[in-house]
């Protein structure tokens, strides 16, 4: 498998009133296309700014990160917001679609972002949400969806446009277990099926059985890689406690 | 470039209603700016419309009164030496009165009364019937004000109550002629010859035409352009006169100016308050949709999207606003009876809509900029 995504010693540094915080401190991965990457770590441990930095909405202060062989650190702002748009597929905690879209629409969004708006971009939208089991819903709009609908959503928007990567943060945060398996299990099908490299940032460590390495931050630093299923399985199942954000 | 107008009809069809209430209230703030322009017309003719539309060039009164007719007396000696003046084509004396219209069931209106010298400058031309005659010491013409109030038309009689001395006069005149509007201070006026104004106006009557005192005389030149010359000219050869333009002269009637003035002012507010309406609405929306625009951005849409999408969202909203709100002016206007002065001409209408339409895009101005601002890592809970 090639690497979708290259990250080396990737830092990043606030300045506060209290002094300099170090909220990614020389992290280092790869994920490779058709992977799925839970990142876990407590409230604190960087990860949401970690998945910030390789979501190309946040320049590191040291090291670098190259998503489908392009160097994030030498684009401009104008160039990062269209490699955003055309390598990267984002699902969020909260705020996911656009209220005033259907969840086709929604879906489409991103391929009029990419000039993709045609008919097979139209029925490729049909088909993904129908995979999502969300086939009846395509004209409801997110209010009228459950929260796992709306994340589903939230999936097959990330994905239509065949990314390179695909991030999502805290995925489940509102869901109850039955959804949030389902949710989770569906992405990392999708992520293995079309070849994708996915990272997922959560709290809970249930869902991360579904992936195929997990990665954990404590304090800004990768702190343990686990790449065996009896161990991610062993570890998934232990019903940690995470503060959450 | 279809992406951001995708956006904006989308997001109007589904909020319509929260989008009509304000463009509704858009609407208001056009049928407020449109009808106090109206009103500024309406009681601007009222006060200029006869001179406004005199058939002369110059108006020249009595010097050192400040323009005020009351206070100007010129007398045909004047008159004679004007005409003396090269480049002077025609001229004639114009006087004015006020006197009370006896309706049927004793109803009043107050109209003005102006002297003319028939077929001369100052005599305004008929829309219906003919002119005054040279002679003629018992005919009218009356203007289109007059006869919307009073219902009169040609060949009627209408009688006319003048205190003159300490006696309440009467006087029957026949109406030969109706003109289009000629206002004078607020007023529908009667037109009549000047030796008919002479008998009836209220105070005591000239004895002989040679002594006749009018307040202006209304000058036409032989050449119109060379007005300012020709003004200077008069008032140095012609002892104790001044002569002006029409519009000094209208601009120069009692209370035009304060009140032009006050109106203006209140149109300029009535905009002022748009803007800031339609601000604040924009803004308060645009700081409601903080984590949509955030997302959007997050997953790459460019700020050129959303800044046209909100721009556009401004415009269309202001136009459905300003159409309804024209559109209700326009209806609201048939119901208005004759005598409330209020006037829509188009040159105000247009300047007005082209205002309003301004005041959608300026006012909307903060919020874009705020839009634009948003950071897109608002959308995983960041600040940056």
């Amino acid at each position: 498998m090639t690497n979708a995504l290259e990250a080396k010693t990737v830092t990043k540094i606030y300045k506060s009133d209290i002094g300099t915080i170090k909220a990614v401190d020389e992290v280092s991965l790869n994920v490779a296309s058709g992977e799925f990457v839970a990142l876990v770590g407590p409230s604190g441990s960087g990860k949401t700014t970690m998945l910030a930095i390789l979501a190309a909405l946040l320049r590191p202060n040291e090291g670098s990160v190259m998503i489908d062989g392009a160097e994030l650190g030498k684009m401009s702002e104008q160039a990062r917001a269209r490699f955003r748009r055309e390598k990267i597929g984002f699902t969020f905690q909260a705020n996911n679609l656009v209220p005033y879209l259907t969840a086709l629409e929604n879906v489409e969004l991103m391929l009029r972002l990419n000039g993709k708006y045609d008919r097979a971009g139209r029925e490729r939208a049909r088909e993904l949400l129908a995979r999502l089991g969300l086939g009846e819903r395509l004209k409801n709009l997110p209010r009228q969806l459950s929260g796992g609908q709306q994340q589903r959503v939230a999936i097959a928007r990330a994905l239509i446009h065949a990314p390179a990567l695909v991030l999502v943060d805290e995925p489940t945060a509102s869901l109850d277990t039955e959804r949030a398996h389902q949710v989770v299990k569906t992405f990392a099908n999708l992520i293995h099926e079309q070849e994708r490299a996915g990272i997922m940032v959560t709290h809970d460590l249930r869902m991360t059985q579904y992936a195929d390495r997990i990665i954990q931050m404590r304090d800004g630093k990768l702190r343990r890689v686990i790449n065996d299923p009896a161990e991610i399985r062993a570890f998934a199942t232990t019903g940690e406690a995470v503060t959450a954000n | 470039m279809t992406t951001p107008f995708y956006l904006t009809l989308k997001e109007i069809w589904r909020n319509r209603g929260r989008f009509f209430l304000f463009s509704l209230v858009i609407a208001l703030i056009t049928v407020l700016v449109l009808f106090i322009a109206a009103l500024a017309d309406g009681l601007g003719n009222g006060n200029k419309e006869y001179i406004e539309k005199l058939n002369g060039d110059l108006i020249v009164y009595k010097a050192n009164v400040d323009l005020s007719i009351g206070a100007s007396r010129l007398d045909r000696s004047q008159l004679r030496a004007i005409f003396r003046v090269p480049g002077v084509k025609d001229a004639g004396q114009v006087s004015f009165s006020s006197v009370v219209l006896v309706l049927s069931n004793d109803k009043k209106l107050n109209v003005a009364l102006i002297g003319v010298e028939p077929g001369k400058p100052g005599e305004p031309p008929v829309v219906s019937g003919r002119g005054i005659g040279e002679k003629s010491s018992s005919e009218a013409i009356i203007d289109r004000n007059t006869e919307l109030r009073t219902g009169f038309k040609v060949g009627d009689q209408l009688r006319i109550k003048s205190i003159q001395g300490t006696k309440e006069e009467f006087y029957d005149l026949k109406i030969i002629g109706v003109s289009d509007g000629r206002q004078y201070s607020l007023q529908p006026s009667v037109i009549v010859s000047h030796q008919t104004f002479d008998r009836i106006k209220p105070g005591t009557p000239t004895v002989n035409e040679a002594d006749l005192i009018s307040n202006l005389i209304i000058v036409q030149l032989d050449e119109p352009k060379q007005w300012q010359t020709m003004a200077a000219t008069l008032a140095s050869q012609v002892e104790g006169i001044q002569a002006v333009d029409l519009q000094t002269a209208y601009e120069n009637t009692p209370g035009y100016s304060a009140q032009q003035s006050t109106l203006n002012t209140q149109r300029f507010f009535s905009l002022l308050i748009g803007v800031l309406v339609i601000g604040g609405f924009f803004q308060i929306q645009t700081l409601q949709k903080v984590p949509q625009i955030g997302m959007l951005k997050a997953i790459g849409a460019p700020n050129w999207i959303i800044a046209v999408a909100a721009v556009l969202q401004i415009v269309l909203v202001t136009i459905l606003g300003v159409g309804i709100g024209a559109a209700v002016t326009v209806l609201l206007s048939f119901t208005f009876p004759a005598t409330i002065p209020i006037v829509f001409s188009p040159m105000a209408i247009v300047l007005g809509i082209a205002s309003l339409m301004l005041i959608g895009p300026i006012g909307g101005m903060v919020s874009v900029r705020y839009a634009l601002r948003v950071e897109p890592l608002t959308a995983l809970g960041l600040t940056g």
